[in-house]
């Protein structure tokens, strides 16, 4: 079944090292595989400095790759050149919704502005009167107030403001969103409105995300799929409740074993988990799949035992 | 128990161009020697302006206008700043929430690891370093004497709100003030922090203030709980009461939209709808009400005073009043009812 579905992107072997040849160098993202779905949330998580926005940088081409193959639709994306006409056609396609909502907006740009940017560099909605009514239509899907257009930011709320960003990568139809923590800022009352909001505009227009984060709880409800990093390296891949009823990767395990849970009895029992990574990166090691649909960086031996 | 600390009827106000914001409006709450209490609420509810009364450390244009913080039964608030000195990162010290800000990154940690023992205690550098590197291991930082001179650039996140921990903790305080001190850090960081917070804390017999906004975290390490909205308490009791008997619906709201791990992911998350209020123009009733889908008609008309639900818990709800009709709480809040009952038994049993 899985191999009908078909992949909206697929990620062959990404290196992506910072400072290279020099004293600093940083192997960021280190041979990492995997694809997502057409209409699927895949989830990818880890600690900070993992690689995981790295990853995502590096997919929508904010990076230029140090070697590997991305592909969208079928097509390398990994080396076509900044400013070129294919670039611009394929940004169309992919967006991104930043972590801080603070951060990501233009203090010194309107609303209207800040959401018509894309629709302007790629023509669509041109004259004034169509253009507004785009804008309109985009606050009204996520729950804005489209006569707020002529707002700046700081007159907005944090989630308020996520909306926006929300209603800007919406702009220009795109099919694919990488989701960068889009959530982590905000307060508990509001990440669930949020997180309501992506799930119904995906389901409304067909969208794929890639949802980056590393809350777990949220991440095991958006996700179809969840892919664990780990230095660099995709440790673990599987469906989202395969990750969490059956994890094999000790540094999942330990992860979810940190999680703190709302429930004091649960958090009087809880006993956490170590990882202890001296022994998880050896040359033997590799991604292989040990279960249909589960991905683990392991050696053959493990892996022979798990099937 | 003793009380060591005790905060009356706090109003505090921040004059800005826009006018006069009331964030806090009215708040009391006591502090146990040896306890741990969590303060929850979101960001804008006045938590982290509640603690830097304590510590007098509120920006220029704050003014307290009514209340009191009693320290031992004296009261802070009549302190002069050279009192507070003497005070602050001595008896009460405070960790901040953010560890790449919270450390001076022209200083060798010895030094700021030393820093309180040389204002507060006459004693030398050298003892103060000592001093310094005990507790640096205490907090776990591996190998403290090679690491004295390091400034905090070469540290990680993590070890950085250790040493921030160890600061404030160098000269043994009374109370130990934590400003989401693991927001900023990865859960299995978060996780180490708690549980060094909770074994210094037997070791050294602190009380805490935690602020957080994370209820898994507070259920991890609080032992009371007070609920926090726009400026004002909403609930506060033991953390079994908070979690497993919860009476504000604010409360019910926040418990209710925390994603639980066996959630059925084809349904939406409950949230709370709306945003909080804006505290240039406090609202007169329970300020909660407009985004309160049980608030009655009085909610929006008077501000409900505190009801005893038992012992150690109140809660701020017209709900609790005898006339009020009967709701039924979400679904999730019910289960929690469900495991209170079976508390209650074994408890009792």
């Amino acid at each position: 079944m899985a191999d009908q579905k078909e992949k909206i992107v697929e990620v062959k072997h990404l290196k992506q090292y910072f400072n290279i040849g020099k004293k600093n160098e940083v192997k960021a993202i280190d041979d990492v595989s995997f694809y997502i779905y057409k209409g699927e949330t895949l989830g990818l998580v880890g600690e900070s400095g993992s690689g995981k926005s790295t990853t995502g940088r590096s997919i929508i081409r904010l990076y230029s790759p140090t070697d590997g193959e991305i592909l969208f639709e079928g097509q390398d994306i990994s080396k076509i050149k900044n400013h070129s006409k294919n670039m611009k056609k394929f940004r169309k396609e992919m967006q991104m919704i930043f972590q801080d909502p603070y951060a990501s907006l233009n203090p010194r740009m309107k609303v209207k502005d800040i959401i018509s940017e894309g629709l302007d560099i790629h023509g669509i909605a041109t004259g004034k009167e169509e253009r507004e009514e785009k804008i309109a239509e985009l606050l009204d899907m996520v729950n804005l107030n489209p006569e707020h257009m002529s707002r700046y930011p700081y007159e907005f709320s944090g989630g308020q403001r996520q909306r926006i960003g929300i209603a800007r990568a919406l702009a220009v139809d795109p099919q694919f969103i990488i989701a960068d923590e889009p959530i982590s800022a905000l307060d508990v009352s509001i990440q669930a409105q949020v997180v309501n909001l992506l799930q119904d505009i995906q389901k409304e227009r067909g969208l794929t995300y890639l949802f980056i984060a590393h809350d777990l709880s949220m991440v095991k409800y958006i996700s179809d799929r969840i892919a664990v990093m780990y230095h660099g390296k995709i440790v673990e891949l599987a469906s989202a409740d395969e990750i969490y009823d059956n994890p094999l990767h000790s540094y999942t395990k330990s992860l979810l074993s940190a999680i703190p849970i709302p429930d004091p009895e649960t958090e009087k029992k809880r006993t956490r988990i170590d990882f202890d990574h001296s022994q998880a990166f050896t040359d033997q090691h590799s991604f292989r799949e040990v279960l249909p649909g589960h991905f683990l960086y392991c050696t053959e031996e493990e892996a022979a035992n798990i099937k | 128990m003793d009380k060591i600390l005790e905060v009356n009827d706090l109003e505090v106000n921040f004059n800005t161009y826009n006018g006069t914001v009331h964030a806090i409006r009215g708040v009391s709450f006591d502090l146990n020697a040896g306890e741990t209490l969590a303060i929850v609420g979101e960001s804008g509810s006045g938590k982290s302006i509640t603690v830097r009364s304590i510590m007098q450390l509120l920006a220029s244009n704050s003014d307290i206008t009514n209340g009191s913080i009693k320290y031992h039964g004296d009261d802070l608030l009549k302190k002069s700043d050279k009192e507070m000195d003497k005070i602050r990162g001595n008896k009460i010290s405070m960790i901040f929430q953010d560890p790449m800000t919270s450390l001076d990154p022209t200083m060798t940690i010895g030094k700021q690891v030393a820093e309180p023992l040389r204002i507060h205690k006459n004693i030398s550098k050298k003892a103060a370093l000592k001093r310094a590197e005990e507790v640096l291991n205490l907090v776990g930082i591996p190998n403290a004497k090679g690491r004295l001179n390091d400034y905090p650039h070469q540290f990680s996140g993590g070890q950085r709100q250790r040493i921030v921990i160890a600061i404030a903790i160098v000269d043994y305080p009374e109370i130990l003030i934590a400003d989401e001190p693991t927001t900023a850090l990865d859960v299995t960081v978060q996780a180490q922090i708690i549980d060094l917070l909770k074994e210094l804390q037997e070791k050294i017999g602190t009380s805490i203030i935690f602020i957080t906004h994370d209820l898994g975290v507070v259920a991890g390490i609080a032992d009371r709980v007070a609920v926090m909205y726009a400026g004002r308490l909403v609930e506060y009791g033991n953390v079994d009461d908070i979690f497993y008997n919860p009476q504000h619906p604010y409360t019910w709201g926040l418990l209710d939209s925390m994603p639980t791990l066996d959630v059925d992911e084809n349904q939406h998350l409950n949230s709370i709808p709306g945003t909080p209020p804006n505290l240039l123009n406090p609202p007169k009733g329970d300020a909660f009400a407009p985004r309160n889908k049980y608030a009655l008609e009085i909610d929006l008309e008077e501000q409900p005073p505190f009801f005893k639900v038992s012992k150690n818990h109140y809660a701020a709800t017209w709900l609790l009043h005898p006339d009020a009709p009967k709701v039924t709480p979400p679904a999730s809040v019910q289960r929690r009812f469900d495991e209170y009952k079976k508390l209650g038994e074994t408890n009792n049993g």
